[in-house]
């Protein structure tokens, strides 16, 4: 008997090992361990034994269930491995195939350089104004300190809708500090992004129309010292922390002393190249202390307050932000330009 | 504003490079735009000294030289030119030399005969007869160089010999020797035979193309050698004896060698500046030499002008001048000057008119552009024999009275413009240009000069209404020191004198109508500082004041009165700034209140709407706030529709963009048929923009913004751009949105631009938001576009009523929910929307979904009736439905459907 269980031991570990299906672990599981199995069946003659041999050949007969059991579940698992890996061989796919992405629509570059140097002066508790581009003269000018005769007043230069040059289009985002001047309570720290438009043909680097990031301060003790750094600091954080900003004199009827801020060249470092004319240096924005006269013309006491303006141009921020080499790319809509970006 | 540096160099001594020039005065606030050194292109130039002449001996035409350029061993170079000679000093280009133009100049080989270089033309040299009038070449006709027209019918023959006759008393003559007669005309020795035998003659002449061996076309009258007009001769006929040749040196103290560049002022540098209109002072070389003197810290030398004067006559009786509108003449200075001998300015005043761009005309016209170059002052010379009584009347012009000015131009005058008058007619336009009828010419003898100050206003409109923006106008019109009158009229008088270009009558009519007095200010150092953020001592500011000629007393500074732009404190802290240096001014962060940024409740909406448009995949496009009136016509906008009511640009570009929109729609047209003509593929555009309606506050407009979208291509219909717009809508939670058929009279009667049975109205509550649809296929065609473009226009103002209120949490269901799903038959005309309402309506409070899924036509459905299924969701909040409850409600909404549409379940 001791040999049977011995036999039907090895017979079954052999044949357990070489199933090459699951269909056929349960035939083999039948087969051996079945209630007609051939486990079964010897263990039926155990009542023949005696009974000092038989406590024995119990135990070994439950070793041998046993060992076949977790050969069985062995090979089963194998078998499931062997079926799973194959399967998964099967369902392999060429992962160079292109996804099938959700078409996701563009920003306009523009407005992606707007909205970075917006969320730079919301940051430094700047609100965002928003005026209208069909404007009084008054404000475009007179409260600005440009007076009759301004060459910007030409009408080569400005669009009018009349004779007397009472209504125009704004030339300049800066009748948005008379406005705010007008109706906010101070002290007041505001940029006014928009639309301006001026007499120039379409070409690479103008645009009848074009836009402007007006900003304004006004406050006690507000310096030009103050400008500075403020500039330097939305500059950095547009252009990079290592960006070499230069000031220079200028003039602009509404500001004095009065400055233009030019950023070192990025395509020569400084040296002087093509793109910056040789003069090592790109022209970037237009800024200085608010005039007092504008103050008082705003009913704002010159010798309380103080204040900074600037005005950046904001399609050739854009332009140098993604060293786009065309202004009119900007506004020629190609969705092979706008999805770029 | 150019500034040569050598005239720069005569009242201040600024010996730095150009960059460092350029970027001291740049950041000293007088912008340099760049640098232009007048002999960049010219290189290894000399003068040569021709040592001897020989005629080439394979070319009829060229002559092989020996020229002495001061090296060891003289070159041998070869030249087509004729008019020169042994002796000449002529420019040199050495082998290797480089010449206007980018011409590289090399050794060569010409016709056999080694050349190592050329001899330079004035025009080689980028000069004209101008800059040198003695370059001025003159030819004879040489009859060895005679090519007849047809060769057939020569008019001279070929073996002309000396004696022949040419016509009446003009022969030919052989050349026997040719001698400089050292004003740069040539003797030549002449021979030709006679009736009685042979005969010799002497002539001086001015043509410089004669070589002994040459013969000329001799008048034995006049005793003249012949050129081609005494033969009335064409250029092709003598193809060598042209009025060109080599730039013949006359200078002194020249020798071989020499560089050319001093010689004819191609060492000088030009400086331009762009000058703000604040500092019409700078607009002058003096005016820049104070800003350099005060930028480099070197002493600035003017110069006060001397006039020695004595001229016959008593200014007062030749001359008397009125200003009756005395509001524009603030002040006219004139002086007056006798016996000029009009003849070209000396070489000095020639090159630095022109290396400042000015054109050197003659004497008195070079002294006035000299003056005003010098001084900034504009000044005009006038002939005082066409100033009729000797009487000068600053007037404004008569309606309709006319002048000519020297340009040629016929102008018709008004009450607008400024004139200069003699007792009968005008005879200059103030501050702009002079008349034809007093130009300084040939024969003037008498000469008066004007130096003024007029009102800019006045002279800028008038130059504006008259489209002559003149170098006078232009500084005039920037308003100028009326004390710089006397001390440039002057400046011309001793010019004058200098060049010996008359003699000056003593005295000068000034008239003083508005001479302002100098402003003073109080000097206040703290608030400078405190303006700036520096910390600047008072002597510091006092020395850069100073030296910019202000005049510093205790803290009273008085402003010269050429900076009429410095009037308050801030313009103080501008030049203490710009001395001190803008970018030693410290850098600090701004202190004081804080105030809270951000973006307003209409921002932040505009972001919203971008940001879904984009997660549609809309692109974002920006166009041109004015379009062409046609564009009306193009989207098929009624004729009458008040919509059309723009504002319009008096001075436009173009017509194409002389209006301002009332409507998006033709701009995103625009930009879709681009895209289309482009063949880009599924094109989904949106703009956030605005449109300008008449009707505003103060005559201005009401600015609207309109969310416009724009599609075309695979997948593109009604049902996919309307799911775009539900999908907005939805994300701005707006309440009861719906969608009807475009009526024509909704939204200002602008349904016009859509297909009538593929628009929708879109409605939030009974407040209209704009429309969604296809394009009409005409207005598509008038863009020249044959396929489907599908538009919707939403106002944002609506938009943002109709902006619902922030989210708020509803409990998530705990009972389970019960679907039904009906399809009811009904007529075509009845629509899902009408259907759904009456599901709604029908529902008895268990509703909580209706979807559409389903629409059929075809077997089983009567004609001219459709099958709609949707899908019903039903719920109560409190406990499981059963069966029963639903179908209650189901039975209810079936009863509904039937009453309000005539729809049976199917």
């Amino acid at each position: 008997m001791k040999e049977q269980l011995a036999n039907i031991r090895a017979q079954a570990l052999e044949a357990f090992e070489q199933a090459k299906a699951s269909a056929d672990l349960d035939a083999l599981r039948v087969k051996y361990l079945g209630k007609k199995g051939e486990l079964t069946a010897v263990l039926k003659q155990m009542g023949r034994l005696s009974a000092e041999e038989r406590p024995a050949m119990g135990q070994l007969a439950n070793e041998v269930r046993a060992a076949l059991e977790s050969a069985l579940d062995t090979a089963s698992k194998k078998l499931e491995a062997a079926a799973l890996e194959h399967r998964l061989e099967a369902e392999a796919v060429d992962v160079t195939i292109p996804g099938r992405a959700p078409a996701i629509g563009h920003r306009h570059p523009m407005y992606i350089a707007l909205d970075e140097m917006k969320e730079i002066f919301i940051g430094m508790g700047f609100t965002v104004l928003d005026g209208p581009e069909i404007e009084l003269g008054e404000l475009n000018f007179d409260r600005l300190n440009a007076e009759p005769g301004h060459p910007s007043r030409d009408w080569s230069d400005t669009f009018y809708f009349d004779q007397d040059e009472k209504v125009m289009l704004r030339s300049q985002t800066s009748p948005m500090q008379v406005r705010a001047m007008d109706t906010m309570k101070l002290p007041i720290r505001i940029i006014a992004p928009g639309r301006v438009y001026r007499k120039d043909e379409v070409d690479a680097t103008h645009s009848p129309m074009f836009h402007q990031v007006e900003g304004m301060v006004i406050d006690k003790g507000v310096t030009m010292a103050d400008l500075k750094g403020t500039l330097n600091t939305v500059i950095k954080k547009m252009y990079g922390e290592s960006t070499q900003t230069r000031f220079r004199p200028h003039h602009f009827p509404f500001t004095e002393p009065s400055c233009e801020v030019d950023v070192q060249c990025h395509k020569c470092g400084g040296v002087g190249c093509p793109t910056c004319k040789g003069e090592g240096w790109i022209e970037l924005l237009g800024a200085g202390m608010i005039h007092p006269h504008v103050l008082e013309m705003a009913g704002i006491d010159p010798e309380v307050w103080s204040g900074w303006a600037f005005g950046f141009g904001l399609e050739r921020t854009a332009m140098r932000r993604f060293k786009i080499d065309d202004l009119r790319l900007i506004f020629e809509n190609d969705v092979r330009f706008l999805e770029q970006f | 504003m150019n500034l040569s540096r050598k005239w720069l160099n005569e009242f201040v001594n600024v010996d730095v490079n150009d960059h460092e020039f350029a970027e001291a005065m740049t950041l000293s606030g007088s912008k340099v735009e760049g640098t232009t050194d007048l002999g960049a292109e010219i290189s290894n130039v000399v003068v040569g000294k021709i040592l001897s002449m020989e005629r080439h001996p394979n070319s009829d035409h060229m002559w092989v030289c020996q020229i002495d350029v001061g090296d060891s061993e003289p070159v041998q170079i070869v030249t087509g030119a004729w008019n020169i000679h042994k002796g000449d000093l002529i420019p040199v280009a050495k082998d290797n030399s480089w010449l206007p133009g980018g011409v590289h100049i090399t050794r060569g080989n010409l016709r056999g005969v080694k050349s190592k270089g050329m001899l330079c033309s004035l025009k080689e040299l980028n000069l004209d007869e101008r800059d040198f009038p003695y370059g001025v070449i003159t030819a004879a006709a040489l009859l060895n160089d005679y090519h007849p027209i047809d060769p057939e019918k020569p008019s001279i023959p070929a073996d002309v010999q000396p004696g022949h006759k040419i016509y009446g008393p003009v022969v030919a003559a052989a050349v026997e020797g040719v001698k400089s007669a050292g004003d740069g005309r040539w003797t030549c020795k002449l021979t030709y035979t006679e009736k009685d035998g042979p005969s010799a003659a002497v002539v001086t002449t001015p043509c410089q193309n004669i070589h002994e061996g040459d013969m000329v076309a001799f008048n034995t009258k006049t005793g003249a050698i012949c050129t081609l007009a005494d033969l009335h001769a064409e250029q092709r006929e003598f193809p060598h004896c042209i009025p060109d040749g080599i730039f013949v040196l006359q200078e002194e103290g020249i020798a071989p060698g020499d560089d050319i560049k001093p010689i004819v002022n191609a060492d000088d540098r030009v400086v331009e500046f762009e000058i703000t209109p604040n500092r019409p002072d700078c607009l002058s070389v003096i005016g820049l030499a104070r800003e350099a003197a005060a930028t480099f810290g070197k002493p600035l030398t003017l110069h006060e002008p001397e006039v020695k004067g004595g001229a016959d006559g008593v200014l007062t009786d030749l001359l008397d001048v009125e200003t009756p509108d005395a509001d524009l003449v603030p002040r006219y200075t004139a002086r007056m000057v006798r016996n000029v001998k009009i003849a070209p300015s000396p070489k000095w005043m020639r090159e630095r008119l022109r290396s400042m761009g000015v054109r050197p005309i003659n004497n008195i016209v070079d002294i006035t552009n000299y003056v005003m170059l010098e001084y900034g002052q504009p000044m005009h010379a006038f002939d005082y024999r066409y100033v009729n009584g000797g009487k000068i009347i600053v007037r404004r012009a008569a309606e309709g009275e006319e002048l000519t000015t020297l340009d040629g131009k016929v102008h018709t005058l008004n009450a607008n413009h400024l004139v200069i008058a003699d007792e009968t007619r005008a005879v200059g336009l103030a501050g702009i240009m002079g008349g034809l009828n007093s130009e300084i010419v040939a024969d003037t003898a008498d000469v008066v000069f004007e130096s003024a100050c007029f009102d800019g206003t006045c002279i800028r409109k008038g130059a504006l209404a008259l489209g002559m923006r003149t170098e006078a106008s232009a500084k005039f019109e920037k308003g100028l020191d009326p004390l710089n009158t006397l001390p440039a009229v002057n400046r011309a008088c001793e010019l004058v004198e200098m060049l010996g270009a008359g003699a000056v009558v003593d005295g000068v009519i000034d008239i003083l109508n508005n001479v302002p007095q100098p402003t003073v200010l109080k000097l206040e150092p703290d608030k400078i500082n405190a303006l700036l953020g520096t910390d600047v001592p008072e002597d510091d500011m006092v020395n850069i004041l100073k030296k910019l000629d202000f005049q510093v007393e205790g803290d009273r500074v008085t402003v010269p009165s050429w900076r009429g732009d410095v009037r308050r404190m801030a313009d103080l802290a501008e030049e203490v700034a710009r001395f001190y240096g803008y970018n030693n001014i410290p850098v600090t962060l701004m202190r004081g209140q804080t105030t809270q940024g951000g973006y307003s409740e209409a921002q932040k909406l505009e972001n919203r709407l971008g940001a879904m448009c984009r997660a549609c995949g809309f692109d974002e496009i920006i166009t041109y706030s004015f379009i062409s009136p046609t564009a009306y016509d193009k989207i098929g906008w009624a004729r009458d529709c008040a919509m059309r009511n723009s504002f319009k640009i008096l001075n436009p570009l173009g017509e194409d963009t002389s209006i301002m929109r009332t409507t998006t729609l033709p701009s995103m047209l625009e930009i879709l048929t681009r895209n289309w003509n482009y063949r880009n593929k599924n094109v989904k555009l949106y703009e956030l923009g605005r449109i300008y309606l008449p009707g505003g506050e103060n005559g201005l407009a009401n600015e609207s913004k309109v969310l416009t979208l724009g599609a075309y291509g695979e997948g593109m219909d009604f049902y996919a751009i309307k799911g775009v717009v539900e999908a907005i809508l939805k994300d701005i939670r707006a309440g009861d949105v719906h969608f009807e058929p475009a009526a024509a009279e909704v939204w200002g009667n602008t349904v016009a631009p859509y297909h009538p049975g593929r628009a929708a109205a879109v409605y939030s509550g009974s407040d209209c938001l704009g429309f969604v649809g296809q394009i009409h296929p005409t207005v598509a065609q008038n863009y020249g576009v044959d396929g489907e473009f599908y538009c919707a226009e939403l106002s944002f103002d609506e938009l943002m009523l109709a902006k619902g209120p922030d989210a708020e949490y509803v409990s998530l269901p705990k009972f389970p929910s019960v679907e039904r799903d009906i399809a009811v038959v009904c007529d075509e005309a009845v629509t899902v929307g009408r259907l759904e309402s009456a599901i709604r309506k029908g529902a008895k409070g268990l509703l909580k979904e209706v979807e559409l899924f389903d629409i059929y036509r075809g077997a089983s459905i009567p004609a001219g009736k459709k099958s709609v299924a949707f899908s019903l969701t039903l719920r109560a909040d409190d406990r499981s439905l059963t069966g029963e409850e639903a179908d209650a409600d189901v039975k209810s909404i079936l009863a509904t459907l039937e009453q309000e549409c005539g729809a049976v379940l199917r």
